[in-house]
């Protein structure tokens, strides 16, 4: 038997107040998926993402991470919470997550951001959390700055550091969001080039960006979302290049000036 | 003329002045460090069964003066018949056990405001960071918001220390022989204000810059992560070339 899904999140909703943000969004990555969340800002595309490990509290919806249901249940507000926090916990350790603007602790060194959550949340010991630390450090390329504090790095080398640390933990799903978008222009290409390897090595990622070149040339699937709905979605090569939608189209022309 | 001699001869009681004024001082701070460690994480609490009460505290005490507080101690709970009848009062007859209690909870509580400022001054995106990673909220504060918000929490508390430090001078007035008592005793037998009140300043001044200097030295290892990056590897090539 094969495991369909990898992470499938289904017919999401969340309002922020009177607001709705999303009006029902489904995704779901199949092993070695690369999904590009696109979309213009204001569509939903960043909280949709920060839904998927409810580091936002979705208000309906389910989310499923190979075949395991998140069990929620909706608090007074009509938020969904965690039913079961330890399975929240779990899920959040398998579905790793890097942020726009990095998000290192900026009290330890780089290292020691990679090896924080192996020891704390994964409960390796503190050699084989530097051995794999070091290893990923390797990887994306900033193993010559791991006893740097965060401070000290350049936004595309802490970026690399952030992936790293999602990596270490060798989740089942990697969520990117907008990872490029506070770095420097010529600090772009090193991210792109670290996420692009990410998924040649066959990693699941849902990734929102606004780089249209890497969601064309990586992405095996693009979503576009607008208002809060899926206005369209498939193969970077179809949806990119013929969009069908005036919206797509609309959207596209912008990001292309 | 300064009479030397008069500052000669006092020196051992000044010395032992020092002694009850250092132990005074490392024993409230101790309490206070230890106590105000849980109550600024119960202080930024979500929930206000847990936050209003420590708000109250600390607001009360910040807003009396220190030697009220103590006198209320000290004089006060000596009159309630409740207290002299109980065991407590074995304790609180004792001028020592007064004082450091008054100072430890004086110094909690702005202690507590410190550390509650700090916490709150986490930067979101640490937090989310920790809980992306399915931290729990037990390790969150262990591993990530204490010992940062701590670390950021030391050039204030090191005024706090400092300011402590220089109110232990209040336990003079309630028959301790501190450092201030002592001056007060040599003023008293020789009618000398700059043998006597002189010559503690200085112990004081001496004290304050050797504190101040235990805390650059603790923000100098603590800190390192927020000064500006130090160009000294670069250069070390080159010594070795030599």
């Amino acid at each position: 038997m094969i495991a369909p899904h990898v992470l499938l999140a289904e017919d999401i909703t969340k309002r922020f107040g009177q607001t709705e943000v999303l009006r029902g969004v489904s995704v779901s990555a199949k092993p070695g998926d690369v999904i590009a969340l696109i979309g213009s800002s204001g569509s939903g595309k960043s909280t949709f993402l920060r839904c998927l490990n409810l580091l936002e509290r979705p208000n309906g919806g389910r989310i499923a991470l190979k075949g395991e249901a998140l069990e929620l249940a909706p608090d007074r507000d009509g938020a969904m919470n965690a039913s079961d926090p330890r399975q929240l916990r779990r899920f959040r350790s398998r579905i790793a997550m890097v942020f726009q603007h990095f998000n290192l602790w900026a009290h330890m060194t780089a290292e020691r951001n990679v090896t924080e959550g192996l020891t704390v949340v994964l409960g390796l010991n503190p050699g084989e959390a530097i051995e794999r630390a070091q290893h990923y450090l390797q990887k994306v390329g900033v193993f010559h700055r791991k006893d740097a504090y965060p401070a000290h790095l350049s936004g595309g080398e802490q970026q690399r550091v952030a992936i790293a640390r999602a990596l270490a933990m060798e989740p089942d799903v990697m969520l990117f969001d907008e990872p490029t978008s506070a770095l420097d222009p010529e600090l772009v290409g090193e991210v792109l080039r670290v996420m692009r390897a990410v998924a040649e090595e066959g990693r699941t990622m849902i990734v929102v960006t606004h780089e249209m070149s890497f969601a064309r040339e990586v992405s095996s699937e693009v979503v576009f979302l607008s208002k809060g709905v899926v206005a369209e979605r498939g193969r970077p090569d179809e949806v990119l290049l013929k969009p069908q939608t005036e919206r797509l189209q609309a959207f596209l022309a912008n990001s292309l000036k | 003329m300064i009479d030397f001699s008069i500052i000669a001869s006092s020196m051992p009681n000044f010395f032992a002045g020092l002694k009850v004024t250092l132990v005074l001082l490392v024993i409230s701070l101790a309490t206070g460090l230890v106590l105000s460690i849980p109550l600024g994480v119960a202080r930024v609490s979500s929930n206000p069964w847990i936050a209003k009460p420590v708000w109250l505290y600390t607001y009360v005490i910040r807003g009396t003066p220190l030697l009220v507080q103590l006198f209320i101690i000290y004089y006060g709970f000596a009159q309630i018949e409740f207290i002299r009848n109980s065991a407590a009062w074995s304790l609180f007859r004792e001028a020592w056990f007064c004082v450091w209690l008054a100072f430890a909870i004086n110094t909690t509580a702005y202690t507590t405001e410190i550390i509650a400022g700090a916490l709150r001054a986490t930067p979101s995106g640490e937090v989310e960071a920790a809980r992306s990673i399915g931290m729990s909220t037990f390790d969150m504060y262990r591993r990530i918001l204490l010992p940062s918000a701590l670390r950021r929490a030391l050039p204030q508390y090191s005024n706090e220390a400092v300011g402590m430090m220089h109110a232990t001078a209040i336990a003079s007035t309630v028959t301790l022989v501190d450092l201030t008592r002592v001056a007060r005793d040599v003023y008293a037998n020789h009618l000398v204000t700059v043998e006597s009140f002189g010559t503690v300043a200085v112990f004081y001044f001496v004290l304050t810059f050797s504190l101040i200097g235990l805390f650059r030295l603790a923000e100098r290892r603590w800190l390192k992560h927020l000064r500006p990056q130090e160009l000294s590897h670069v250069n070390e090539p080159m010594v070795h070339a030599k």
